[in-house]
Protein backbone atom coordinates (compact mmCIF):
# COMPACT_ATOMS: atom_id res chain seq x y z
CA UNK A 1 0.00 0.00 0.00
CA UNK A 2 1.18 3.51 -0.66
CA UNK A 3 2.12 5.52 2.44
CA UNK A 4 1.01 8.67 0.65
CA UNK A 5 -2.51 7.27 0.35
CA UNK A 6 -2.66 6.56 4.08
CA UNK A 7 -1.34 10.03 4.91
CA UNK A 8 -3.93 11.70 2.67
CA UNK A 9 -6.89 9.53 3.63
CA UNK A 10 -6.29 9.86 7.37
CA UNK A 11 -5.05 13.44 7.28
CA UNK A 12 -1.87 12.43 9.10
CA UNK A 13 0.47 15.17 10.26
CA UNK A 14 4.11 14.56 9.51
CA UNK A 15 6.32 14.86 12.60
CA UNK A 16 9.43 13.22 11.14
CA UNK A 17 9.58 12.63 7.39
CA UNK A 18 11.20 9.68 5.69
CA UNK A 19 8.55 6.97 5.61
CA UNK A 20 8.96 4.31 2.97
CA UNK A 21 6.85 5.00 -0.13
CA UNK A 22 5.03 1.74 0.55
CA UNK A 23 3.94 -0.10 3.68
CA UNK A 24 3.19 -3.80 4.03
CA UNK A 25 0.94 -4.04 7.07
CA UNK A 26 -0.26 -2.44 10.27
CA UNK A 27 0.29 -3.22 13.95
CA UNK A 28 -1.55 -1.46 16.78
CA UNK A 29 -0.46 -1.70 20.42
CA UNK A 30 1.42 -0.01 23.20
CA UNK A 31 3.41 -2.66 25.03
CA UNK A 32 6.92 -2.48 23.62
CA UNK A 33 7.71 -6.19 23.96
CA UNK A 34 4.54 -7.06 22.07
CA UNK A 35 5.34 -4.55 19.36
CA UNK A 36 8.93 -5.77 19.23
CA UNK A 37 7.84 -9.28 18.33
CA UNK A 38 4.86 -8.38 16.13
CA UNK A 39 5.87 -5.36 14.07
CA UNK A 40 7.59 -6.60 10.94
CA UNK A 41 9.63 -4.74 8.39
CA UNK A 42 7.57 -2.22 6.45
CA UNK A 43 4.66 -2.08 8.92
CA UNK A 44 2.90 1.03 10.14
CA UNK A 45 2.83 0.97 13.96
CA UNK A 46 -0.13 2.72 15.56
CA UNK A 47 0.36 3.59 19.24
CA UNK A 48 -0.27 6.13 21.95
CA UNK A 49 3.25 5.70 23.35
CA UNK A 50 5.61 8.47 22.35
CA UNK A 51 8.71 8.06 24.51
CA UNK A 52 12.17 7.42 23.12
CA UNK A 53 11.89 3.66 23.59
CA UNK A 54 9.24 3.63 20.86
CA UNK A 55 11.90 4.91 18.48
CA UNK A 56 14.29 2.12 19.46
CA UNK A 57 11.63 -0.53 18.80
CA UNK A 58 10.55 1.06 15.50
CA UNK A 59 14.18 1.20 14.43
CA UNK A 60 14.92 -2.40 15.42
CA UNK A 61 11.82 -3.71 13.66
CA UNK A 62 12.32 -1.56 10.55
CA UNK A 63 8.78 -0.22 10.82
CA UNK A 64 7.77 1.96 7.85
CA UNK A 65 6.49 4.61 10.25
CA UNK A 66 5.06 5.23 13.71
CA UNK A 67 1.56 6.75 13.83
CA UNK A 68 0.78 8.50 17.10
CA UNK A 69 -2.94 8.32 17.87
CA UNK A 70 -5.10 10.78 19.80
CA UNK A 71 -2.70 13.64 19.09
CA UNK A 72 -0.26 12.48 21.75
CA UNK A 73 2.75 14.74 21.70
CA UNK A 74 6.30 13.65 21.10
CA UNK A 75 8.94 15.54 23.05
CA UNK A 76 11.41 17.52 20.93
CA UNK A 77 14.40 15.39 22.00
CA UNK A 78 12.51 12.24 20.99
CA UNK A 79 11.67 13.81 17.62
CA UNK A 80 15.40 14.49 17.20
CA UNK A 81 16.23 10.87 18.04
CA UNK A 82 13.68 9.65 15.51
CA UNK A 83 15.18 11.92 12.89
CA UNK A 84 18.72 10.71 13.70
CA UNK A 85 17.64 7.05 13.48
CA UNK A 86 15.60 7.54 10.33
CA UNK A 87 12.30 6.59 11.96
CA UNK A 88 9.32 8.31 10.32
CA UNK A 89 6.62 9.59 12.69
CA UNK A 90 3.09 10.80 11.97
CA UNK A 91 0.39 12.12 14.26
CA UNK A 92 -3.39 11.88 14.14
CA UNK A 93 -6.19 13.14 16.34
CA UNK A 94 -8.09 9.90 15.69
CA UNK A 95 -8.17 7.00 18.17
CA UNK A 96 -6.20 3.82 17.52
CA UNK A 97 -9.45 2.13 16.52
CA UNK A 98 -10.43 4.89 14.09
CA UNK A 99 -6.97 4.85 12.52
CA UNK A 100 -7.06 1.07 12.07
CA UNK A 101 -10.54 1.17 10.54
CA UNK A 102 -9.47 3.89 8.11
CA UNK A 103 -6.30 1.99 7.17
CA UNK A 104 -8.36 -1.16 6.70
CA UNK A 105 -10.51 0.62 4.14
CA UNK A 106 -7.52 1.38 1.92
CA UNK A 107 -7.43 -0.96 -1.04
CA UNK A 108 -4.20 -2.97 -1.23
CA UNK B 1 33.94 -15.80 7.92
CA UNK B 2 37.59 -16.54 8.71
CA UNK B 3 37.53 -15.54 12.37
CA UNK B 4 34.93 -14.93 15.03
CA UNK B 5 33.76 -11.34 15.33
CA UNK B 6 33.01 -10.02 18.80
CA UNK B 7 31.33 -6.89 20.11
CA UNK B 8 31.19 -5.64 23.68
CA UNK B 9 28.77 -3.10 25.11
CA UNK B 10 28.37 -1.55 28.53
CA UNK B 11 24.65 -1.27 29.13
CA UNK B 12 24.04 1.87 31.15
CA UNK B 13 21.55 1.29 33.94
CA UNK B 14 21.34 4.93 34.87
CA UNK B 15 20.20 6.22 31.54
CA UNK B 16 16.82 4.74 30.90
CA UNK B 17 16.16 6.84 27.85
CA UNK B 18 19.07 5.33 25.93
CA UNK B 19 17.93 1.76 26.60
CA UNK B 20 18.10 -0.17 23.36
CA UNK B 21 21.24 1.55 22.10
CA UNK B 22 23.38 -1.61 22.29
CA UNK B 23 20.74 -3.56 20.36
CA UNK B 24 20.58 -0.91 17.65
CA UNK B 25 24.39 -0.99 17.36
CA UNK B 26 24.46 -4.79 17.15
CA UNK B 27 21.82 -4.75 14.47
CA UNK B 28 23.87 -2.28 12.45
CA UNK B 29 27.02 -4.37 12.79
CA UNK B 30 25.27 -7.62 11.85
CA UNK B 31 23.93 -5.90 8.75
CA UNK B 32 27.44 -4.82 7.84
CA UNK B 33 28.52 -8.46 8.16
CA UNK B 34 25.79 -9.38 5.68
CA UNK B 35 23.89 -11.81 7.95
CA UNK B 36 20.42 -12.95 6.82
CA UNK B 37 17.60 -10.48 7.75
CA UNK B 38 15.70 -13.13 9.74
CA UNK B 39 18.79 -13.85 11.86
CA UNK B 40 19.30 -10.13 12.45
CA UNK B 41 15.65 -9.76 13.47
CA UNK B 42 15.84 -12.63 15.96
CA UNK B 43 19.10 -11.37 17.47
CA UNK B 44 17.69 -7.81 17.66
CA UNK B 45 14.56 -8.92 19.55
CA UNK B 46 16.43 -11.17 21.99
CA UNK B 47 19.15 -8.63 22.59
CA UNK B 48 16.70 -5.74 23.06
CA UNK B 49 14.64 -7.65 25.61
CA UNK B 50 17.77 -8.66 27.51
CA UNK B 51 19.15 -5.16 27.42
CA UNK B 52 15.89 -3.67 28.69
CA UNK B 53 15.74 -6.26 31.48
CA UNK B 54 19.23 -5.27 32.60
CA UNK B 55 18.25 -1.59 32.66
CA UNK B 56 14.93 -2.18 34.45
CA UNK B 57 16.01 -4.77 36.99
CA UNK B 58 19.79 -4.76 37.36
CA UNK B 59 21.08 -1.22 36.91
CA UNK B 60 22.81 -2.17 33.68
CA UNK B 61 25.45 -4.74 32.85
CA UNK B 62 27.61 -6.12 30.06
CA UNK B 63 26.54 -7.38 26.66
CA UNK B 64 28.89 -9.49 24.54
CA UNK B 65 27.98 -10.65 21.07
CA UNK B 66 30.07 -13.16 19.13
CA UNK B 67 29.47 -14.08 15.50
CA UNK B 68 30.95 -17.41 14.47
CA UNK B 69 30.71 -19.41 11.25
CA UNK B 70 27.40 -20.91 12.20
CA UNK B 71 25.82 -18.92 15.02
CA UNK B 72 25.48 -15.64 16.90
CA UNK B 73 26.14 -15.93 20.65
CA UNK B 74 24.74 -13.26 22.97
CA UNK B 75 25.95 -13.14 26.58
CA UNK B 76 24.30 -10.68 28.97
CA UNK B 77 25.76 -10.38 32.46
CA UNK B 78 24.63 -8.18 35.31
CA UNK B 79 25.27 -7.71 38.98
CA UNK B 80 21.60 -7.21 39.78
CA UNK B 81 19.38 -8.84 42.39
CA UNK B 82 19.06 -12.19 40.57
CA UNK B 83 15.82 -13.93 39.56
CA UNK B 84 14.13 -15.66 42.55
CA UNK B 85 11.89 -17.94 40.46
CA UNK B 86 13.06 -18.47 36.89
CA UNK B 87 10.06 -20.64 36.02
CA UNK B 88 7.68 -17.86 37.04
CA UNK B 89 9.74 -15.21 35.25
CA UNK B 90 9.55 -17.28 32.06
CA UNK B 91 5.74 -17.21 32.07
CA UNK B 92 4.22 -14.86 29.53
CA UNK B 93 2.57 -11.92 31.26
CA UNK B 94 4.47 -12.22 34.54
CA UNK B 95 6.31 -9.01 35.37
CA UNK B 96 7.82 -7.35 38.42
CA UNK B 97 8.35 -4.00 36.63
CA UNK B 98 7.29 -0.99 38.67
CA UNK B 99 4.42 1.28 37.63
CA UNK B 100 6.73 4.05 36.40
CA UNK B 101 8.39 1.51 34.11
CA UNK B 102 5.05 0.20 32.89
CA UNK B 103 3.95 3.70 32.01
CA UNK B 104 6.77 3.73 29.44
CA UNK B 105 5.34 0.67 27.71
CA UNK B 106 7.48 -1.97 29.43
CA UNK B 107 6.36 -4.65 31.83
CA UNK B 108 4.30 -6.74 29.43
CA UNK B 109 5.91 -9.82 30.92
CA UNK B 110 7.16 -10.81 27.48
CA UNK B 111 10.88 -10.12 27.89
CA UNK B 112 12.24 -13.54 28.83
CA UNK B 113 9.57 -15.42 26.80
CA UNK B 114 10.54 -13.40 23.71
CA UNK B 115 14.21 -14.11 24.31
CA UNK B 116 13.51 -17.83 24.41
CA UNK B 117 11.11 -17.74 21.47
CA UNK B 118 13.49 -15.95 19.11
CA UNK B 119 16.69 -17.85 19.92
CA UNK B 120 17.78 -21.44 19.35
CA UNK B 121 19.06 -21.84 22.89
CA UNK B 122 18.88 -19.84 26.10
CA UNK B 123 20.60 -20.58 29.37
CA UNK B 124 19.97 -18.60 32.56
CA UNK B 125 22.47 -18.62 35.42
CA UNK B 126 21.23 -16.55 38.32
CA UNK B 127 22.10 -16.12 41.97
CA UNK B 128 20.18 -13.99 44.44
CA UNK B 129 22.14 -10.90 45.41
CA UNK B 130 24.95 -11.69 42.97
CA UNK B 131 23.56 -11.31 39.47
CA UNK B 132 22.31 -12.99 36.34
CA UNK B 133 24.06 -14.26 33.22
CA UNK B 134 22.03 -15.18 30.18
CA UNK B 135 23.59 -16.93 27.20
CA UNK B 136 21.60 -17.13 23.97
CA UNK B 137 22.45 -18.48 20.55
CA UNK B 138 20.88 -17.90 17.15
CA UNK B 139 21.94 -20.27 14.38
CA UNK B 140 22.86 -18.80 11.02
Amino acid sequence: MKTETAVEKLGLREIVPGASAEYDGVYAGDFLSRAMSRVTEGDLWVTIMSNVNVIAVASLTDAAAVILAESVEMAPDVVETARAKGVAVYSSDKTVYEICVALGEIEP
Amino acid sequence: MPENVTFHFDVDGENFTSAGEASVMVKKKLRQLGLPPEVIRRVSIAMYEGEINMVIHADGGDADVTVTDDEVIIVLSDRGPGIPDVGLAMQEGYSTARDNIRSLGFGAGMGLPNMKKYTDSMEIETEIGVGTKITMTVKL
